[in-house]
């Protein structure tokens, strides 16, 4: 097998090819120590800001797409084949793009420093939609904090520059066939490897590859999106090395839409899998837009949700409660693991060194199931669940639970089912009397802890309350709050 | 002699971009870490106490000294001069540790390496043995244990409180906890140093206060404050958190320099950041309230007891503003008013917006709440018996006069433009029927003082240059951390002498341009250095004034400025060639100017005094929905009417409104701070502390300046300072709340909802209300 040890990237205009790149090198740094481009800010190193977001632009098949990232998190190795854009980029004609002057016309920045980072979100936004409603203006802001401005401002200069159009004369979209064929050009199938001063890093040519990888190195750190990994880095500064990187891997890709369910690669982003979301899972939808922000969504994928085994992340129990199953990889050998088993304890999940995951099966919920997932956090969007609670049954015809699955999230150690809870609706008639009893048994059930995020006593009642009410959306109330478009 | 007419040259009182608005949207604006670093700069990172209240037994950095990269590791020892930043003299506040930490993250030393990455990692490795001494962690374990007070409290007395709560036919008292804030400005703490010969070093600083990172800086290194420079071009946001906190890191980082020989930088990770520097104060107000059937107060008997953390820092004029607003738009008849500034084992709490006021002037509308919820009435009502008179019932409890008065109008205008009572009978028969979402609707109403109390922080300097062809070097002691100050001022100068704003170059705030500056802070930046800059140009143009008098036999006094020309009589004499002639006519084109704030002075022995030179108010409705299983909610609908007086520049002034709104709402609502058992902020990054998003903003938000007010002082172009007052028109959204809860119990209990109202508190309020409240 071909093997490179360079790791090659356009940047704006320029081919980047680096022989000397640590695997926890990130694109912030690169780009604002290495590179002196100083426009893109760091407000958090974590992720959480979006004062350092640009674009990265890949090729999926032969359609370039650009997606907005936190480069703050974002190795530098993981670039490999892709098109980073900076902010830089945006003017570099010398005249504000579209964009830009709707900032600068609606006072979109005060103090400027989230400025640069909100350009980004809103320019990618702009290429891709061009006639968006508030709230998809305000999906595309998640991921971006602004201390000063209160947010109106930007979102007037968003729809100023919806309003004024011009896609077709911007520079990055009149340049995309031109762009398509730089990448096509770095596509080689080699390997990458570079074994440097910061440690080794890997990029395996193709699944098969890193199966064996992986098997040579069972305690290398597997690195999908990043949206975990990143802080290791970051916040703990843990050493990674070596680190075998998945993100550019098609294979992992992929998403198989079936009649009964759908199976995805385990390197399928939120992004990604959202408009399988929407056609096929469409309970699950709101609940998708609540999963960080739009920058992490582009980055952070379901198979490292699932292998990252946190009891606060918010996939498990959706998928939990549908009854998806993980196929776990070690060199040929292959296994099929239900995914409310694969997580043991508390930071111990079902997965053998040097076996990684490779997919992940959805069952869709049976036609007349009732299907719901609720996540509760401090704030609405881009936070962290307290809890989150996915709550599944079907009923007979005489209107009793024949099945129920329940599960939660941050309410134990791992995710986890509601399993006493579910035997007190099994059997019994969907009412609200039904509810009440099998309210008791949550704590049969969870011994919730207290932290930075909720109480105890919060979670404990509001883990309940959530069972109340999936009872009455089921009878058709509408009881949930709704953010409708102004 | 021709003159060529530029554009309009009334460029005060109009919409105008932020003068860096390009740049930022470029990524070309330079901030303090993005500045072109000398070759060889070095990193400076603080290592911190892992303790909140413990005796440091053995401190051992040997292997901070090993990791690679270091080139230096300091001390308290290492500080050439003294190891103290306290901003107010008391010596309570040392740049490093010494033999005893006082708080969870106090800096205890320095490393310095070649990159951060370095020094980041190096800091991690000192061993400490520590000794753990009692630690009071919150107000109420400060007062179990009697803990000082970190300066003198503070008690405002006006009337016979004892008789006013006698006669009351109602009494009630309760109390109230308000949460602190982190300021999350985006860009976090930076400061570089540059020694220079002698004893000189230039320090670029991310600062509020320029002049006092200047003396500390000198005191920390036993130089003269003339030894020393700094430099601030803009802030990534600072919001009082950079008015005091950024000294610490400006020391740092100039004492490393002086030890090393070489610039160095030094900038916190955010996690660092937040848990080192302090935030604003979380307080308890404890109230009795004594008033009638009509809701009209007779007497207020309240404590504001704040947690200043470890030092006093800027403790003291933060917990005596809190007094100073917890009238708010109300007349007390009698009051007594006391604060508690409490020293306790956390960071000590700072500047942050609003000062004290907000948390204050919130602690004094719960009183009001209370009272309607008591006399089952409409807030508003409560409200409106109680708002200060015009000319009666017009002193505050500091015995100053309200003589600006417009609550009433404001109150009124918005009360109709927001529908306010048909909205709020919708909202009743809404909750009447029952469901699991409430509703609730809120008008408050906001005045605040304007000027520092520390009276003699009210001056200004500027430096106006003109050069020989025609452009205008401006400069003055303020400094811009995105509020608009340095537009704001430009706009003035531009028009006072008849030029458009491209004539106009603003340049970075530099202790060796001005000295001697006050914070930028306490909503005053404008108003003092906006008078300061005018003052200057005017010294200016009246040399011009006289030279071309001169040159014409005409008098001076009729001589103006406009439109790019020097004007006399039938004499209309372009600019630039005026300056170049005045020029070689030797008359001096630079001036600085000054200004100071009149008729203010403040007795805090007393208790008496005018310390605001006027008011500045506003008033809000907000809207809310609450899902009563679980105790999330949204923000609808918000209607604002905010007075700026005569808007120097409306767009920056809308900018603020609806920025320090949000802002408000984010202390009130979701920004929670929390401290685990060990004293450790566990709430230090933004994945754990929540401020608000695009998607908080309210659905509908409506913002209007009040276009018809005018500051009857006479400030700069008549217009009021707006930096602080409307992050307390987010007090609505907490009363909005407060109804929706209150609706379970057919609003006959007050839910008295402490702050943050997270999803959490208000859960758990419906839940008791429920339980103790009358069905509905
Ligand atoms: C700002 C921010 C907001 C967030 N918000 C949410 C949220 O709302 N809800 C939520 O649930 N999560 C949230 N997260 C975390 C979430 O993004 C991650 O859990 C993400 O899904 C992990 O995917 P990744 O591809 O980024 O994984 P990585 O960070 O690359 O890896 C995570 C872990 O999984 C392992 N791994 C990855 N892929 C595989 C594989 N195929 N086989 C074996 N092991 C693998 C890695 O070795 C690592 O241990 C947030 C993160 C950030 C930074
Ligand atoms: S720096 Fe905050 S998201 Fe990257
Ligand atoms: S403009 Fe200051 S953070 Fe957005």
């Amino acid at each position: 097998m071909a093997v490179r040890n360079t790791v090659r990237f356009w940047l704006n205009d320029e081919l980047v090819e680096l022989d000397k790149l640590g695997p926890a090198e990130t694109l912030l740094d690169f780009l604002r120590l290495d590179r002196k481009l100083r426009g893109t800010k760091e407000g958090c190193a974590e992720g959480d800001c979006g004062a350092c977001t640009v674009l990265v632009g890949r090729l999926n098949g032969d359609n370039l797409i650009y997606e907005t990232v936190n480069a703050c998190i974002r190795f530098v190795a993981s670039l490999d084949g892709c098109h980073v854009v900076s902010v830089e980029h945006l003017s570099a004609s010398g005249t504000l793009n579209v964009v830009q002057q709707a900032m600068v016309d609606q006072h979109g920045s005060q103090c400027g420093f989230c400025t640069p980072g909100i350009v980004m979100s809103l320019y990618q936004l702009w290429m891709e939609n061009p006639n968006p409603d508030d709230l998809v203006i305000e999906q595309a802001l998640q991921g971006n904090l602004c201390r000063c401005t209160g947010y109106a401002p930007i979102v007037r200069a968003a729809k100023s520059a919806a309003e004024q159009g011009g896609q077709a004369a911007d520079a990055l979209v009149a340049m995309r066939d031109e762009t398509i064929n730089r990448l096509k050009d770095l596509r080689d199938g080699a390997r990458v490897e570079i074994d440097g001063p910061g440690g080794k890093l890997v990029l395996p040519a193709d699944v098969d590859d890193l199966a064996a990888l992986l098997s040579e190195h069972p305690k290398a750190t597997i690195v999908a999106g990043a949206t975990d990994v990143g802080l290791w880095v970051t916040k703990f500064m843990r050493d990674i090395a070596p680190a075998v990187f998945i993100g550019h891997l098609d294979q992992l890709k992929s998403i198989a839409v079936g009649p009964d369910s759908v199976t995805i690669g385990a390197g399928v982003s939120y992004s990604a899998f959202w408009p399988v979301v929407r056609e096929k899972l469409p309970q699950l939808d709101l609940f998708w837009s609540r999963i960080g922000g739009q920058q992490v969504r582009n980055m952070g994928t379901i198979g490292g949700n699932i292998a990252n085994g946190s009891p606060i992340g918010d996939t498990p129990p959706a998928l939990i409660a549908l009854g998806a199953a993980i196929t776990l990889r070690k060199g040929d050998k292959r296994r099929f693991v239900p995914l409310e088993e694969f997580f043991i304890a508390y930071g111990k999940q079902d997965r053998e060194p040097g076996e990684f995951v490779e997919s992940v099966s959805i069952p869709y919920p049976d036609a007349g199931d009732h299907f719901a997932v609720y996540k509760i956090s401090k704030r609405r969007d881009e936070d962290i669940s307290a809890l989150c609670g996915a709550f599944r049954i079907s009923l007979d015809d005489e209107g009793k639970v024949a099945s129920a699955r329940i599960a939660f999230g941050g309410m134990a150690a791992t995710p986890k089912r509601a399993k006493a809870v579910e035997m007190a609706l099994v059997g019994q008639s969907w009412t609200a009397e039904t509810v009440a009893v099998a309210l008791d048994r949550f704590d049969a059930d969870f011994q919730p802890i207290s932290d930075m995020r909720a109480s105890a006593e919060y979670r404990a009642l509001s883990a309940k309350n959530l069972l109340r009410r999936f009872h009455l959306e089921t009878t058709g109330q509408q009881v949930q709050l709704s953010r409708g478009a102004a | 002699m021709n003159v060529t007419v530029k554009t309009p040259a009334t460029v005060v009182h109009r919409p105008t971009a932020h003068d860096s608005a390009a740049k930022h949207v470029s990524g070309n604006a330079d901030y303090v870490d993005d500045l072109k670093s000398p070759d060889g700069t070095l990193h400076a990172y603080l290592g911190l106490s892992q303790r909140a209240h413990a005796k440091v037994k053995r401190l051992d950095l040997s292997k901070v000294w090993q990791a690679p990269g270091v080139v230096a590791v300091l001390t308290s020892a290492d500080v050439p001069g003294v190891n103290d930043i306290s901003p107010v003299g008391k010596h309570d506040d040392p740049i490093f540790s010494d033999s005893e930490v006082q708080f969870f993250g106090q800096p205890m030393f320095a490393v310095v390496a070649h990159t951060r990455d370095q020094a980041r990692r190096a800091a991690k490795l000192a061993e400490v043995d520590y000794e753990d001494l009692p630690a009071a962690l919150s107000i109420d374990e400060a007062i179990a244990a009697g803990s000082e007070l970190v300066t003198e409290p503070l008690t405002l007395k006006r009337g016979d409180v004892e008789a006013g709560m006698k006669g009351a036919p109602h009494v009630l008292s309760g109390e109230m906890v308000i949460g602190g804030q982190e300021h999350f400005y985006l860009e976090g703490h930076v400061a570089m140093a540059i020694p220079g010969e002698d004893e000189d070093v230039t320090v670029f600083s991310s600062t509020q206060h320029p002049s006092e990172v200047q003396h500390m800086v000198a005191h920390a290194l036993g130089v003269k404050s003339a030894s020393v420079t700094v430099n601030i071009r803009r802030m990534g946001g600072g919001f009082g958190g950079k008015e005091t906190q950024a000294n610490l890191f400006a020391a740092v980082a100039a004492i490393a320099a002086k030890h090393t020989g070489q610039a160095v930088k030094i900038r916190p990770d955010r996690d660092d950041d937040m848990t080192a520097t302090g935030k604003r104060h979380d307080f308890k107000a404890t109230y009795k309230v004594g008033f009638d059937d009509n809701g009209k107060i007779h007497a207020v008997d309240a404590t504001f007891a704040a947690n200043a953390g470890f030092s006093a820092d800027l403790s003291g004029p933060v917990s005596d503003r809190a007094l100073f607003h917890a009238d708010n738009a109300y007349f007390f008849p009698a009051v007594h008013l006391n604060s508690l500034p409490l020293k306790t084992n956390t960071v000590s709490n700072t500047a942050f917006r609003g000062f004290g006021g907000p948390q204050g002037l919130i602690g004094g509308e719960r009183m009001i709440e209370e009272i309607a919820y008591a006399l089952g009435m409409d807030p508003l009502d409560v409200r409106k018996a109680n708002f200060y008179g015009i000319g009666e019932r017009n002193v505050t409890p500091y015995h100053q006069e309200v003589t600006d008065n417009i609550v009433a109008r404001l109150v009124e205008d918005l009360e109709q433009s927001s529908d306010y009572r048909a909205r709020r009978q919708t909202i009743i028969d809404f909750n009447a029927r029952g469901g699991v979402i409430r509703k609730g609707i809120a008008l408050t109403p906001v005045k605040f003082g304007i000027s520092f109390t520390a009276t003699w922080y009210n001056q200004a300097g500027a430096l106006v240059h003109v050069y020989r062809d025609g452009s205008v070097h401006l400069n003055h002691g303020g400094t811009e951390m995105g509020q608009g100050l340095n537009i704001k001022v430009a706009q003035v100068v531009a028009d006072e002498f008849g030029l458009t704003l491209d004539d106009v170059k603003i340049t970075a705030t530099n202790t060796d341009k001005v000295p001697n500056t006050s914070a930028t802070a306490a909503s005053s930046g404008s108003d003092l250095n906006a008078m300061a800059a005018a003052d200057a140009c005017r010294q200016i143009k009246s040399r011009l004034a006289e030279y071309v008098a001169e040159k014409y036999g005409e008098p001076a006094s009729d001589v103006t400025f406009e439109n790019g020309a020097v004007m006399l009589r039938n004499h209309h004499l372009d600019w630039q060639t005026i300056v170049s002639e005045a020029y070689m006519a030797r008359i001096h084109l630079s001036a600085a100017g000054y200004y100071k704030t009149p008729g203010i002075h403040w007795d805090r022995n007393k208790g008496q005094g005018r310390p605001f030179y006027y008011f500045a108010y506003g008033a809000s409705v907000s809207e809310v929905s609450i899902d009563t299983l679980t105790g999330e909610y949204q923000v609808d609908r918000v209607d604002i009417l905010h007075d700026v007086g005569k808007s120097l520049n409306p767009a920056v002034d809308l900018g603020q409104v609806e920025g320090g709104f949000i802002q408000g709402m984010g202390w009130l609502t979701t920004e929670e701070l929390k401290w685990n058992d060990k004293g450790m902020l566990t709430t230090h990054a933004p994945s754990t502390y929540k401020i608000p998003l695009a998607s908080d903003v309210p659905r509908v938000f409506n913002v209007r300046l009040a276009e018809w007010s005018e500051n009857v002082e006479r400030t700069i172009r008549r217009s009021k300072a707006v930096g602080e007052p409307p992050l307390m028109l987010a007090v609505s959204v907490v009363e909005a709340l407060s109804m929706a809860v209150a609706s379970v119990a057919n609003y006959k209990v007050c839910p008295r909802l402490n702050t943050p109202v997270t999803p959490e508190r208000v859960l758990m309020a419906v839940t008791r209300l429920s339980a103790e409240g009358p069905s509905e």
